[in-house]
């Protein structure tokens, strides 16, 4: 048995194949021409069945041979998205008839994409593109997994539209109505959410430096700063909206708030965080505050800003959505989703959150890059 | 020999005490202390002491409670905002945000030097230190030695005619502080500065030093000042001569009586 | 002490600036409406008198903090507890899906620490999506869950303590396993010369040394729950709750009640994480930590 190393996940993915043949029919249809064999009924994997099947435990056996590591993810790769694919593919139509097979195969796929991420993960390799790759690829299959169970399940299952839409129908409605979307993002994103998120920071930052000139207010600001980032300042959206209209104003003066107390509470830290050593080194160059301040304490406190504007690039999002619930003009992401929540057009909904999520990672990893090639020199930039 | 060159540091009746939670620490009393043009003085003493705190006082990084003090004829403060010195901390300090040769130049952008005075100034002092072809290195991507060397590249990079050094080659391990004490003392040869070094090390005191200050902790108080008798060439194997032997005998004397045995 | 004593001066020095500024800010938002009323009404009022009247307003665009503070008072004390205008009422609807939410959060993010700790293939594959997760604005999702699982016909506490989950798991997954993570490798290297098992291992280093990461992270985790279940009762017009009551005063342009509630959320937050803070110094201490 040497040629052999077996996998619990790939001998669980035979054993549920197994069962899955046992069992019989996959879906209702079929059960249906089982057992009516004389008459001519149309369902669901006429001719892919056996494929399936096959890829499968073709697939299990041959990852339990001692082959390369390499060859061995790849053969689980193909296997698992092939059988995934055919499954997806061949559901619909027939949606919401599937029956226990179904859901036998598509859990033995699953393990078979499980045992691909796992032995990729134990792959050690030497160059660094392969490694970057791998960190890639590995949370790229586990999210793509997430995908096809939603996709397989909701269509297989028959779950309700308005209840979860499956991806593909999220998907195409992206794409039929990127006009609209498009729109909401100008409205929140460039107008609320820029212009709040500059504002609110570049606030806090201003007031930090005049806190730290300033010992008496650096000592009352500090805990109240730290005090009030753990408040709901969310609910301030209504009064804003009372005071600065419907239109974006408001909600940038909610994003201003919620982003000003992180900054100033940051940049404080950040600026107490340059070394006492450092500091007595500026002093023997009779160093003023301002240049002892440039040269030194705002680059230490770069990561401290940096994570700041971080924090701050996804409670900006949240702030303008939010706040949008409480009265927009006819535009806005926040807007749309609770309309569209209203009228039950949940795909609509589940459109605008993908684009709110893309777009909180964008900003995100703007936000990040730009503090990579700042803070360069930071131990956990440049590692270790 | 203090007698013959006009005094870069004096100081009479020099005290510190430190406010603490338990009370208040005499970190300085009562000392006394010139040093002339050209000398290398070493300080030397267990910890507590106060010699990092005396060169804190010179340095204006500290002020004393009691007594006077005068570095190059002047307070400690007017000499500081003259950029009178170059100190040298325990570690290298250097920003992590700048290569070495920024980092050397780092004291001369704050005196608002030109570019061109400042791009001499780098070049003369990194050759200085040996550590031309690393200008465009940062510190993190030197060794520990390197990077000391890059510090004192920068204390001398204005060049002051006073050098504060304060336990600079503490945290190196013994071979790299042999072969920077053979470098210190070789560029303390060619330039004309006067160098105020503070160690816990016998032999490196002895080594490198024209006089030796002990001191002796509670309150931080002179002890002790042995003049060198080596001659100013010094070859590191000067250390096993029985001349050296004698004076690190005395200084090791001079640390046995002043440290009390009651604690 | 000591340090307690140097905040405590200019800490309540610039919250009574604050309020100053607050009364200058309430007289010359209420202004303009008072003096539209005034005209109307053909008075000519003196300056006291109009800057008295200016803090009176029923609607006013900004209330004076002493009009708040009468009605949070009479809301939060004179109310019976079970009427639905009572603050004590309505924090306690919110309070409860969030501490229902937090629990639950709690145990998930530390669940999943584990297995991410524990497990490469997690840490791989799970880790990335739970950062990038967080780069996420989750909240946008409330409302959707709030009426979908209305329409299934799930309403109430469990909707908005699910909002509460979900915004309270990241921070306590982060945080934790950063927590068992954070042993030295001179101490993994001992348990290693002692042959502990990994269970040895975890229960005996990995777990004490992650308790104050765990409790650094509820205390943000407590903080999201709260505004999770503040949203949560947002979307659908809830009938109780500090986010029904925002919403209620917002739609009837009932400014003081906002500010009211606005200030019982505040105090529930604080509270909460007061209690959370109280809960690990306990823990801490219990563990033989020094006093900070």
């Amino acid at each position: 048995m040497n040629w052999l190393k077996p996998s619990w996940q790939a001998v669980l993915a035979i054993v549920l194949c197994l069962i899955a043949v046992a069992l019989g029919a996959m879906s209702k249809p079929e059960a249906a021409a089982l057992a009516d064999p004389a008459a001519s009924f149309n369902y669901p994997y006429i001719g892919t069945k056996g494929l399936m099947f096959g890829l499968v435990a073709l697939a299990a056996l041959i990852s339990m041979t001692r082959i390369p590591l390499l060859a061995e993810a790849v053969v689980l790769f193909v296997g698992a998205h092939l059988v995934a694919w055919l499954l997806i593919s061949g559901i619909s139509g027939f949606e919401g008839t599937a029956l226990a097979s179904y859901f036998l195969l598509l859990t033995a796929a699953w393990l078979l994409g499980w045992r691909c991420v796992a032995v990729l993960s134990g792959l050690r390799p030497m160059a660094s593109w392969t490694r970057t790759a791998l960190r890639l690829i590995i949370p790229a299959i586990f999210g793509a997994w997430i995908l096809i169970i939603w996709e397989a399940v909701t269509r297989g299952a028959g779950i309700p539209f308005i209840l979860l839409p499956p991806p593909s129908a999220i998907g195409a409605r992206i794409a039929s109505s990127l006009p609209v979307l498009g729109a909401d993002v100008r409205q929140t994103i460039f107008k609320a959410v820029i212009f709040g998120y500059v504002v609110g920071s570049g606030a806090g930052f201003i007031t930090a430096i005049l806190a730290d000139r300033v010992p008496f207010l650096r000592r009352g600001l500090l805990p109240i700063g730290n005090m009030v980032s753990a408040l709901p300042i969310i609910g301030v959206a209504p009064i804003m909206v009372m005071w600065f209209g419907f239109d974006w104003q408001s909600k940038a003066a909610v994003v201003i708030i919620m982003t000003f107390f992180p900054m100033l509470v940051n940049t404080v830290a950040g600026l107490a965080a340059s070394g006492h050593m450092e500091r007595d080194l500026m002093r023997t160059y009779a160093s003023g505050y301002w240049q002892t301040l440039l040269k030194l304490r705002l680059p230490a406190a770069a990561p401290f800003i940096f994570n700041a504007l971080k924090i701050n690039s996804t409670l900006a999002l949240i702030g303008a959505i939010v706040a949008e619930f409480f009265g927009t003009p006819v535009v806005g992401m926040g807007f749309r989703i609770s309309t569209e929540v209203g009228r039950m057009n949940i795909d609509m909904v589940w459109a605008e959150i993908a684009v709110a999520a893309l777009a909180g990672s964008v900003f995100y990893g703007v936000v990040a890059l730009v503090e990579r090639a700042v803070t360069f020199w930071h131990p956990s930039v440049r590692g270790g | 020999m203090t007698g013959t060159s006009p005094a870069v540091v004096s100081a009479s009746k020099l005290g510190l005490t430190f406010q603490t939670n338990d009370g208040p620490v005499q970190a300085l009393s009562n000392v006394d202390l010139t040093i002339g043009k050209r000398e290398f003085v070493s300080f030397i003493g267990p910890s507590g002491c106060g010699k990092t705190t005396l060169l804190r006082v010179i340095a204006d990084l500290e002020k004393p409670t009691s007594g006077t003090i005068s570095v190059n004829g002047m307070t400690p403060e007017q000499a500081r905002e003259k950029r009178a010195y170059g100190y040298v901390f325990q570690a290298a300090a250097l920003f992590p945000w700048r290569t070495i040769e920024r980092n050397v130049g780092l004291p001369l952008e704050i005196m608002g030097l030109s570019k061109a005075e400042q791009a001499q100034r780098i070049k003369r002092t990194l050759d200085l230190v040996n550590l031309s072809g690393f200008e465009k290195k940062y510190p993190w991507q030197l060794s520990g030695g390197m990077q000391q060397r890059a510090s004192i590249a920068r204390a001398l990079a204005f060049d002051a005619d006073l050098l504060l050094m304060d336990e600079p080659f503490g945290a190196l391990d013994e071979i790299v502080r042999d072969h920077l004490n053979e470098q210190l003392l070789e560029l303390w040869g060619s330039t004309n500065k006067t160098i105020c070094f503070v160690t816990h090390s016998i032999p490196e005191a002895v080594y490198l030093s024209t006089r030796i200050v002990v001191m002796s902790p509670r309150p931080g108080r002179v002890s002790d000042v042995i003049e060198s008798t080596l001659p100013k060439e010094r070859p590191l194997d000067i250390r096993e001569t029985p001349e050296f032997l004698a004076i690190a005998a005395r200084v090791r004397d001079g640390l046995r009586a002043g440290h009390s045995y009651d604690d | 002490m000591d340090s307690f004593r140097d905040k405590l001066v200019p800490v309540t020095s610039i919250l009574a600036g604050v309020v100053v500024l607050w009364y200058v800010f309430a007289v010359i938002l209420n202004t303009p409406f008072q003096r539209d009323l005034d005209r109307r009404a053909g008075e000519t009022p003196a300056l006291s008198e109009f800057i008295g009247k200016t803090l009176s307003q029923p609607k006013p665009t900004l209330p004076a903090p002493h009009q708040v503070a009468v009605n949070f008072f009479e809301n939060t004390f004179l109310r019976s507890v079970t009427s639905n205008r009572s603050l004590v009422y309505n924090a306690w609807v919110t309070l409860s899906s969030t501490l229902l939410g937090f629990a639950f959060g709690t145990a998930l993010g530390i669940i999943i620490a584990v297995g991410i700790v524990h497990v490469a293939t997690l840490d791989r594959s799970l880790m990335p999506w739970i950062i990038a997760s967080q780069t996420i604005p989750i909240l946008a999702v409330a409302p959707m869950i709030i009426v979908v699982l209305a329409a299934i016909g799930i309403t109430g506490l469990i909707p908005k303590a699910m909002i509460s989950t979900y915004l309270s798991f990241f921070p306590v997954t982060v945080g934790m396993v950063k927590g068992l993570r954070s042993p030295e490798i001179m101490h993994l290297d001992l348990m290693h010369t002692y042959n502990a098992s990994a269970s040895q291992t975890f229960w005996k280093l990995r777990v004490p040394a992650s308790v104050p990461f765990l409790f650094t992270s509820m205390k943000v985790a407590v903080a999201a729950s709260l505004v999770g279940a503040i949203v949560g009762e947002l979307p659908t017009g809830a009938v109780a709750g500090i986010g029904a009551k925002l919403l209620a005063g917002a739609y009837y342009s009932q400014s003081i009640d906002i500010w009211s509630a606005l200030v019982a959320g505040s105090v529930v937050a604080a509270l909460l994480v007061m209690v959370v803070g109280i809960a690990g110094r306990i823990v801490d201490r219990a563990m033989g930590g020094r006093p900070a």
